[in-house]
């Protein structure tokens, strides 16, 4: 199991996730996060609204959040695939 | 309908420049987002799984055209084209930017509306039937009643931090379709030896800890209806419990102190407030209920409707109800299609609706709790061309309180809050039901389902209600039967072990194939053959 660093964007909502240089838009794109000084400094910084470690585990498809509320997070809403930024 | 004078305006006005300020700052980053967080609420500004979502205050559920075209717009310029009708009447938005929330709320300002007080420990939007003021069954039209309540409410310096959220629900009819006893405060407009008055109920509510609210007031005399709400804010601000989120509802303070004990200090509140004269002086009322006149009816229109187009027929029979006037109707409109997300309107669906209200519903729509919308006054003669429009706009759905008309809540789809997703459960149940002989042979069915504890999809009153709940991360639903919103309130209760996604929907076809099998014949509702036989059958119908 490993952690991702994740997030919500303070100017359009947007779900972000820690890519290991900034954020991006695409779960794909996160990368497994020691420690909690990067939390403590994004939520000292309040420019990303609910900030949060999540659980996830390493496939080979990409970084796969434990619980299914950060899987939807992840992907976006299950009953308007056509609204989702990333394919399911 | 009521229309704002200039004090209404100034104040919606002034709160738009104060929030865009707000904003501005917390942009700038010169306040934290501890600090921004409660002022954005307070404007119905919530942060959800994906994005901002914006609930917008929809007065006891009227709506005119006008009204519904600026839902329209705003939906396509701020959102992605679509929005969500609620069980509180409003409409949300799903998908908001927070810089340009200001200017979103300032549209919404120019056609009289606002988000102010749909989140926060606040007197809620008030609710009402959604058939006031053209209601065959009806005493009069409570709509004046929620408006002097929602002009009270508002900004009440007294009760903007109450202990929780704090929801009202006017009607004016024994049939019941605000759901009255699950309130914070139910009112039932009544009439006692000539004097127009309200029964009061108080304690209600679903969520946690579902209650039906008891009667504290067998009649109170409509001239005095504000200041008694206020008695009644007044025991519950004082002593709500503000030191436990879980036990903060007034029905908790009800239960606790008892209905009685919690009676005699509202009345002796009263008592100190009466002599103030805090009640609505009778020209105030005057002028609100001068603006909800009656539309302007045709006298001339025939009370007969040609039913030979089958279809058509069957949308009457289900979707349309009598009008207090012979010659006119009230039309239902399912957001409810096949396959659809219960409650979510298209922008072009809300033109298209409001572009009818105009033509044939006197400019005036309603949204109603079950997330569907009401033409309220439409000519008989009127009717089929009506449903023709509707139906080339897949809104002609003859469901309305079938098996398919589903309340549900956005659930894990859209909301922060939520265990489990709603709306693919809701779906699903829909498409094993689809056929519409299958849903009118079953008849009146009411399944409401929650994605989580806090019951925004109204489980505990359902039929049938569904409850999602989290099972170490993963989805998992508790089935409940038994409840109902209407007249004859009732809590519903958990059947059995929870289900999987699939499973719940098995289950409810399982409880629904047992229900025909041991009705006493068609016209025997599912929830009266529940009450009669009890749930033993349906358990062993499902976990047999």
């Amino acid at each position: 199991m490993i952690k991702l660093l994740t997030g919500n964007d303070l100017l359009t909502g947007d779900v972000l996730w820690w890519d290991g240089a900034g954020w991006s838009l695409n779960l794909a794109d996160a990368v497994a996060v020691e420690g909690d000084a990067l939390l403590a400094k994004v939520i000292a910084e309040e420019r990303i609204n609910d900030p949060a470690l999540i659980d996830a585990e390493l496939t080979p498809h990409g970084p796969r959040p434990r619980t299914m509320r950060e899987r939807i997070r992840g992907t976006g809403p299950t009953v308007r695939l056509d609204l989702n930024r990333m394919p399911a | 309908m009521y229309r704002y004078d200039e004090y209404d305006q100034a104040i919606v006005d002034a709160r738009v420049a104060e929030f865009r300020d707000q904003v501005a700052r917390r942009l700038a980053n010169e306040i934290t987002e501890d600090q921004f967080k409660p002022l954005r609420l307070m404007n119905g500004l919530y942060l959800q799984l994906h994005a901002y979502m914006l609930r917008v205050a929809v007065p006891y559920g009227t709506l005119s055209g006008t009204q519904l075209h600026a839902l329209a717009h705003i939906a396509r310029k701020y959102d992605r084209g679509y929005g969500h009708f609620t069980t509180r009447q409003n409409i949300q938005y799903n998908w908001i930017k927070l810089a340009e929330a200001p200017d979103l709320l300032a549209e919404l300002a120019a056609v009289e509306m606002h988000a102010i007080q749909t989140s926060g420990n606040c007197i809620r939007n008030i609710s009402s039937d959604q058939f006031a003021g053209a209601a065959a069954d009806e005493l009069a039209d409570p709509r004046p009643y929620a408006e002097l309540l929602r002009q009270w409410s508002s900004f009440h310096p007294e009760f903007s931090f109450l202990p929780r959220k704090f929801k009202i629900a006017v009607t004016a009819s024994d049939t019941d379709r605000a759901a009255i006893q699950l309130h914070d405060i139910g009112l039932q407009l009544v009439d006692r030896d000539g004097v127009r008055g309200f029964k009061v109920w108080v304690g209600g509510g679903m969520g946690r800890t579902p209650m039906i609210g008891h009667v504290v007031r067998e009649f109170i005399p409509a001239s005095q209806y504000l200041s008694y709400c206020e008695a009644i804010l007044r025991v519950y601000n004082r002593y709500g419990r503000r030191d436990n989120i879980y036990k903060a509802r007034i029905k908790i303070l009800v239960h606790e102190l008892g209905a009685e004990e919690f009676t005699r200090q509202v009345e002796a509140e009263w008592a100190l407030l009466e002599p103030l004269a805090l009640d609505a002086p009778a020209a105030e009322y005057a002028r609100i209920v001068a603006q909800f006149a009656e539309p302007a009816y045709d006298a001339a229109a025939s009370d007969q409707l040609d039913l030979a187009d089958p279809g058509f027929a069957l949308w009457v029979k289900q979707n349309v109800h009598p009008h207090k006037r012979p010659s006119y109707a009230i039309a239902t409109i399912s957001l409810k299609p096949a396959g659809g997300i219960p409650g979510d309107a298209s922008a072009d669906q809300m033109d298209l609706i409001a572009d009818l209200a105009a033509r044939y519903a006197h400019d005036e729509i309603r949204v109603t709790h079950s997330q569907n919308l009401v033409l309220a006054h439409v000519r008989k003669a009127d009717l089929h061309a009506l449903w023709t429009a509707l139906d080339g706009a897949g809104l002609a759905t003859a469901n309305l309180d079938l098996v398919t008309d589903i309340i549900a809540c956005p659930g894990l789809d859209y909301c922060a809050l939520a265990n489990a997703r709603s709306i693919p459960v809701a779906q699903q149940i829909a498409a094993r039901f689809a056929d519409l002989d299958r849903q009118h042979d079953i008849g009146e069915l009411k399944i409401k389902i929650s994605g989580c504890i806090n019951a925004c999809g109204h489980h505990h009153a359902g039929h049938i209600g569904i409850l999602g709940v989290d099972k170490k991360g993963e989805e998992a639903y508790q089935l409940l039967l038994g409840g109902s919103g209407a007249e004859d309130t009732s809590l519903a209760k958990i059947l059995g072990p929870g289900f999987t996604e699939a499973g719940i929907v098995d289950a409810v076809e399982k409880v629904i194939d047992r229900y025909r099998s041991v009705r006493t014949g068609p016209s025997e509702r599912f929830l009266d053959t529940y009450r009669r036989v009890g749930a033993d059958p349906f358990k062993e119908a499902v976990y047999g």
